[in-house]
């Protein structure tokens, strides 16, 4: 890894600290990485890396359990940024087939389709046949509600789901929340969970040990990013606070396409790449719409920098390496 | 051609204009201009309506046309009109039938606003 990335992460943990917040830790990365994350829960901590890296040591160590998060498909998308969404889908579900150490599950964060269509799930459907791992769990993002209030979406993905699709469950001592921020948006706003759902997630919490490793996920990002581009829902703040009194808690989402971290008290925040096209990092361009970049990177910008989350004494600390030209 | 015959020509052209300029100050034709000229176009460019504020008066046309690669919708905030998804160069219109001010969102991305005034 080059001295200068890692000079850049210290001090920016550095700057962090000087913030005057309490926290354990702060990593912030942009980086373009794998189309998805491999999460192993190893007592209670999630460690993520991006799944096309070798596991070779580290293979099989330690972990309970893992899972892959996948988001931001956006089957139906044909425009320069990326002609061949579905290929590009394909192939992150290829690369998660590949792993030598397999996920229990699959989590896709929201944006299957790009028009809510359904010749748009069923293609998703199809090529989600391929994976290894039967089980995904999805929640739906704005692209997938686009008509009649998610009827389309909720018929396919949300069975046994509560209101717009929320729902959760245990798996191997961890209990999994996924959460709706994209319906009901009001004017001027940016992603919102709404009433019924806060009071469902107060209560579907209360009780539980705060031992139990929680992980909240959900498309639109549960902490704010960037106002201006609608990156934040508004009341996360409620919903987070539900969770403080918990150990190790993990919100996953996607959304922005890239790969952006915050751990903030026992609270670790990650967004996870698209497997469709990139866009712009914050108010570096004129609107957070898709990112052409030549044809020839776009299976870089979506697949090759490997993000890793290492344990190191009281901070988290994060690694990232390149893994080809 | 010598030079008379072109004064002849240029006094001839001159009459049509002046026919022309005559015919579009006469009422009906007056009304058409009008119209034309009352009906606007809101383009959504990145992530924002332009012009942000439109001001028509009573009876215009506004049509909003999607020049992003992303898929918006215009959805009036006290529920007078939606447009239902548009994809990329996909328009909606409506028409604004009584004065007031009409603000309006997109529902897909709701930091997108804008306003219609009718006067």
């Amino acid at each position: 890894m080059p001295n200068k990335k890692q000079d850049l992460i210290d001090q920016k943990l550095q700057d962090l600290n000087n913030d005057g917040v309490d926290r354990r830790g702060f990593l912030k990365c942009m980086a373009w990485a794998g189309t998805g994350l491999v999460w192993t829960l190893s007592g209670g901590i999630p460690v993520s890396r991006a799944f096309a890296k070798n596991y070779g040591k580290d293979a099989g160590k330690g972990g309970d359990f893992s899972f892959v998060q996948i988001s931001d498909s956006h089957i139906g998308f044909n425009k320069p940024a990326n002609p061949d969404v579905t290929a590009t889908l394909e192939t992150a579900i290829n690369k998660i087939n590949a792993m030598p150490h397999k996920p229990d599950f699959i989590i896709h964060t929201g944006d299957l389709s790009q028009l809510s269509k359904p010749s748009e799930f069923d293609t998703l459907d199809q090529a989600s046949k391929g994976a290894s791992a039967k089980q995904i769990y999805f929640v739906p993002g704005e692209h997938d509600m686009l008509t009649d209030n998610g009827e389309q979406y909720l018929q396919r993905y949300g069975k046994g789901t509560k209101g717009t699709g929320w729902y959760s469950f245990d798996h191997k001592g961890a209990h999994f929340v996924g959460l709706v921020n994209v319906a009901n948006l009001k004017a001027g706003g940016m992603g919102s969970l709404g009433h019924g759902q806060l009071e469902w997630l107060e209560d579907d919490l209360k009780g539980r040990p705060a031992s139990t490793p929680i992980v909240l996920f959900a498309h639109i990002p549960l902490w704010t990013i960037y106002p201006d581009w609608g990156w934040g829902t508004d009341d996360s703040e409620q919903a987070l606070s539900y969770v403080k009194r918990f150990g190790s808690v993990t919100v996953l989402n996607g959304h922005i396409h890239q790969i952006m971290q915050k751990v903030e008290g026992k609270v670790s925040f990650h967004t996870a790449m698209s497997t469709a096209f990139p866009q712009p990092a914050p108010g570096t361009a004129p609107s957070a719409g898709p990112m052409k970049v030549p044809a020839d990177q776009l299976q870089r910008v979506l697949g090759i920098t490997d993000v890793n989350y290492v344990v190191s004494g009281r901070s988290l600390a994060i690694v990232d390496s390149p893994l080809g030209a | 051609m010598t030079g008379k015959n072109v004064w002849v020509a240029s006094f001839a052209a001159a009459v049509v204009i002046a026919i022309v300029l005559q015919l579009a100050g006469s009422p009906s034709v007056a009304a058409n201009d009008q119209s034309s000229a009352a009906n606007a176009e809101v383009k959504i460019d990145n992530f924002s309506f332009g012009p942000q504020t439109v001001t028509v008066p009573v009876g215009a046309t506004v049509t909003w046309t999607n020049r992003d690669d992303i898929p918006h919708t215009v959805v009036s905030t006290d529920g007078l009109f939606n447009s239902k998804v548009r994809d990329t160069d996909e328009k909606f219109s409506y028409t604004f039938a009584k004065a007031g001010t009409y603000p309006y969102y997109c529902s897909v991305h709701p930091k997108m606003t804008g306003k219609v005034v009718v006067q």
